[in-house]
């Protein structure tokens, strides 16, 4: 699996993607910084693509053939909401979410 | 020219005393992308750090290694990358006016704006001296991408020579992705984009295979932020009340 061409084609790939949402602004927006397409989507994207990547992959943490379908992901996932919305510490709200994940996977504790 | 030396040195400390909140949220975040690099692929730990030194994104390179471990087609991992880092093309806007005339310095300054160097960028104070405010603007970057990129490098030597269960570490991502949604929410307020966000993944889940969903999602959420904007301009009370 460790296939190093691959890897570096990806690298190279994932720096322009990443380079090119910094950059475009520069090249491209300087004079539409007050259109209002731009600034609606400037507004209401990021928070739309996050909710998105959130859903798609805590979908794929789950086991969906359990006794409670879901609920090793879902309940982390409810951990991580209500310390986050606690403490607003990044952080803490990632790493308590992520180890209760682990546990309840390593630990077996929901029965599959 | 000690001179120069010693207004260098009073730079760095300044930038450092500035940039250590970011020291103290890189170097733990860095680290968890290097253990999760170790601990759930076969590619060699100074990889990680390498790919902290060219992608340079937080949640990027934690959303790669999961593109990696599916073995993603470029295609995908293009536009997965573009989409996550979408958020970005909207932070240059505001600093167009900032970085103008910064030279040989403009290139690294757009490289390395990330979320938490935007947002030391553009909450710091600044004095009228531009040339100046530019090369402390530099120093910032490049010293938060150094925090970055020791994290990615500590985090891939733990996860590579310390033996443990990392059955489920992967959760980091998930758990990443709602902490940002959070965030999002409360800065605007609006429920909206991220009720979008959620069902449009529910039915690319529902009707896609996992290699299009991602995709998929992306389609819908733009038409319907797009649907949302035809709405909004074809009615002028509620774009008033909007900005009011």
């Amino acid at each position: 699996m460790a296939d190093n061409g691959y890897l570096a084609a990806f690298i190279m790939v994932a720096t322009v993607a990443t380079f090119a949402t910094r950059v475009i602004p520069f090249l491209f927006f300087h004079k539409h910084t007050e259109h209002p397409l731009v600034r609606h989507l400037g507004r209401y994207l990021p928070a739309a693509v996050m909710a998105l990547l959130a859903t798609v992959f805590l979908q794929r943490s789950a086991s969906w053939n359990n006794t409670l379908p879901g609920a090793d992901a879902l309940l982390p996932a409810i951990l991580v909401i209500a310390i986050h919305l606690w403490r607003r510490n990044a952080l803490l709200s990632i790493a308590s979410g992520t180890i209760a994940y682990m546990a309840i996977l390593q630990l077996n504790l929901i029965q599959g | 020219m000690p001179c120069f030396h010693t207004a260098g040195a009073t730079m760095n400390q300044s930038v450092f005393r500035l940039t250590l909140p970011i020291l103290f949220g890189y170097l733990p975040l860095g680290m968890a992308f290097g253990v999760l690099f170790t601990t759930q692929l076969d590619y060699p730990w100074w990889a990680a750090p390498a790919m902290g030194i060219l992608i340079y994104a937080g949640a990027g390179q934690i959303l790669a290694v999961s593109l990696l471990a599916a073995e993603a087609g470029l295609l995908e991992v293009f536009i997965a990358m573009f989409v996550l880092n979408a958020r970005h093309l909207f932070y240059g806007l505001s600093l167009l006016g900032q970085f103008q005339g910064a030279g040989w310095r403009k290139a690294y300054l757009i490289f390395g704006l990330t979320d938490e160097t935007y947002s030391l960028l553009t909450s710091r104070g600044r004095s009228a001296d531009r040339a100046h405010e530019q090369a402390v603007d530099f120093r910032i970057t490049l010293f938060n991408q150094c925090y970055w990129v020791a994290g990615c490098a500590l985090g891939a030597l733990l996860g590579a020579n310390v033996v443990f269960n990392s059955t489920g570490i992967e959760f980091a991502l998930v758990a990443l992705f709602i902490v940002l949604t959070i965030e999002q929410y409360k800065s605007l307020g609006d429920a909206f984009p991220v009720f979008v966000g959620a069902a449009a993944a529910a039915v690319a889940i529902l009707v896609l295979p996992p290699a299009h969903q991602l995709i998929g999602a992306i389609i819908v959420v733009s038409v319907v932020l797009l649907v949302q904007y035809r709405k909004l301009r074809n009615s002028p009370e509620t774009e008033g009340a909007r900005h009011g």
